[in-house]
């Protein structure tokens, strides 16, 4: 009997402990608004209640989740890929090398220093208000952190490991994929992680200038046509996707970097 | 002194003799660090050769350049002046038919891969078949005794058993030529004793040439069929010195042998004169002289068996 309730206890508390303070938020949430008359901020109950017909019923056809949520997440997750492969390129190719590392690092460090919404004026300019310049945003934005990150790692690799890969004549391919991305993967992992926030606050600033659709663009426009529950319902979607997009994100870290934690713990005597 | 056994004899019977030694040879090596500051001079005139398929011992005091030669020799760095020579070619990158163990075995394994992956990687590199390479990893494996670890990550392991990896990669390599770098100046005394014997049948049943730089004076006699004394930095041979312990050694026995003895203080009073800067034998005052009737080929002890 005990045995059964220690099983039950160790599956609910973690999920106690992750979903615990959320539900304490929405809780005092929920009752502080309750009686709200305020027209700015209505009651939790009525943001809760609009929410499905905002964003999942049809009456045109399509639901606003197919019509501006989709494309949103799209256009974020290709100007992130796009800053994940140049970053990571152009980072092991800095990191590698001293010489390119001197000229290039006062420069990365002069475009890391720009906010990157500030380039979203500069790039409809050049690039209009499509979908090309929302990804141009997000992943220029997204580059930096990854890029810098990466240079660091590549430049932290154990020089004992790279002997050893020179001494058995691994080559210049191998040496790339077994030692220096998988060396460099903490830190890669780290910029990923900066950029992928980036990222969100990008693919929402980037609608909220110029856009026919998104999420950003859905939510400026309950804004202006004052339907305030519906603008509240889409500041609380934004939030779930930014939940689920780092639910995938730390699943694939763990799978990638699986390795990373029993090593450092084994280095630290079990810190 | 002729005990047949040691402990690592039986399981090192899985590695079938393959690949026969080459020749390594070192003429007038100079190595001349010029960093920022004043050059510094590290080796000054190293000349020496290894036969095909012989154990030598490099000992010094430490900051005696051996490292670097180690790292001349393994092709990670390049000769000031002079010339190193494996089998028939010149050294000028890291060569084909070596293998080296370094002295930083936690950092020299790779710890996003499994033990297995590990010996496996640089085969990989070399061209050798699947079947082969599982072959070669599972044997090598088995030989250095860690046959049921080959899943786990370095990392999990001892510090003793992560160097028999290391060891276990160099020997699945198949080279000609083995240099190990202090391998065993950060395990344990006890693990140390195994791991030598390791090393010593390994390289009876391979027939191949090992080099072995260490500072430790009893380990390079207890080794080697040879030990090379180096002198402090800029570095010279103060003496090659042959050790005629036999083809058999033995914990005990080799290391309670009057001629051990002899050796290890030998070698320890040149040692002792080198860090003092002593550059030269004739410039040497030994108390205990030079190793009397002991040329190689050894007249005490038993004849060598090769």
């Amino acid at each position: 009997m005990s045995g059964m309730v220690k099983a039950l206890r160790s599956v609910l508390q973690p999920v106690l402990l992750a979903v615990g303070l959320p539900v304490v938020i929405l809780a005092v949430w929920w009752v502080l608004t309750a009686g709200s008359t305020s027209y700015f901020n209505p009651p939790l109950r009525t943001i809760v209640g609009v929410f499905g017909d905002t964003w999942f019923s049809s009456p045109f056809g399509e639901s606003r989740i197919a019509v501006d949520v989709v494309p949103s997440v799209l256009r974020l997750l290709s100007g992130y890929a796009v800053a994940l492969v140049v970053g990571v390129t152009l980072g092991v190719a800095i990191g590698s090398s001293r010489v390119l590392r001197a000229y290039a690092e006062p420069v990365l460090e002069f475009f890391r220093a720009i906010p990157p919404p500030v380039m979203v004026p500069i790039l409809m300019l050049f690039l209009g208000i499509g979908d090309t310049m929302k990804i141009v945003v997000i992943a220029t934005g997204c580059l930096w952190p990854i890029l810098l990150n990466t240079v660091e790692g590549v430049r932290g690799l154990d020089p004992v490991l790279r002997d050893t890969a020179r001494a058995y004549r691994l080559g210049r391919v191998a040496t790339v994929r077994h030692l220096v991305l998988r060396g460099a993967s903490p830190q890669i992992v780290t910029g990923a992680r900066q950029a992928l926030s980036i990222g969100i606050i990008l693919m929402v600033i980037s609608e909220m200038f110029a856009a026919k659709d998104g999420l950003g663009f859905s939510i400026v426009q309950f804004q202006r046509s004052f339907a305030i529950p519906e603008m509240w319902s889409g500041v609380i979607l934004l939030g779930v996707v930014g939940v689920l997009l780092s639910l995938v994100f730390r699943a694939v870290t763990n799978a990638v970097l699986g390795w990373y934690l029993g090593y450092r713990q084994s280095q630290h005597g079990g810190a | 002194m002729s005990s047949p056994t040691s402990p690592v004899s039986t399981t090192a019977d899985d590695v079938a003799d393959r690949t026969g030694g080459a020749r390594l040879a070192v003429r007038s090596l100079r190595k001349v660090y010029s960093g920022r500051g004043e050059p510094v001079e590290a080796i000054a005139d190293l000349t020496f050769e290894i036969r095909p398929g012989e154990l030598v011992c490099v000992v010094g005091p430490s900051g005696a350049g051996k490292t670097t030669l180690l790292r001349c020799m393994a092709g990670l760095m390049p000769a000031t002046s002079g010339e190193l020579v494996l089998g028939e070619s010149a050294i000028t990158g890291p060569p084909q038919g070596m293998a080296v163990v370094l002295q930083e075995y936690g950092r020299s394994l790779f710890p996003w891969m499994t033990v297995a992956q590990n010996v496996e990687l640089p085969l990989k590199e070399k061209g050798v078949g699947r079947s082969r390479r599982t072959e070669l990893v599972r044997e090598t494996l088995a030989a250095v005794g860690l046959g049921d670890v080959a899943g786990s990550y370095p990392w999990q392991l001892s510090g003793g058993m992560q160097q028999r990896v290391a060891i276990a990669r160099a020997v699945a390599y198949e080279p000609q030529v083995l240099l190990m770098d202090e391998p065993f100046a950060a395990v344990d005394a006890q693990t140390r004793f195994e791991l030598e014997d390791l090393v010593r049948t390994l390289w009876k049943r391979l027939g191949i040439t090992v080099v072995f730089v260490t500072h430790d004076i009893d380990e390079a006699i207890y080794l080697g069929e040879r030990v090379l004394v180096l002198s402090a930095r800029p570095t010279v041979v103060l003496e090659d010195v042959a050790v005629g312990l036999g083809a058999e050694r033995d914990q005990l026995e080799t290391r309670g042998d009057a001629e051990f003895a002899r050796l290890r203080t030998h070698v320890y009073e040149l040692v002792q004169q080198a860090k003092k800067g002593v550059r030269s034998l004739a410039e040497a005052h030994l108390t205990h002289p030079a190793a009397v009737g002991v040329e190689p080929g050894g007249a005490s002890g038993p004849p060598r068996v090769r």
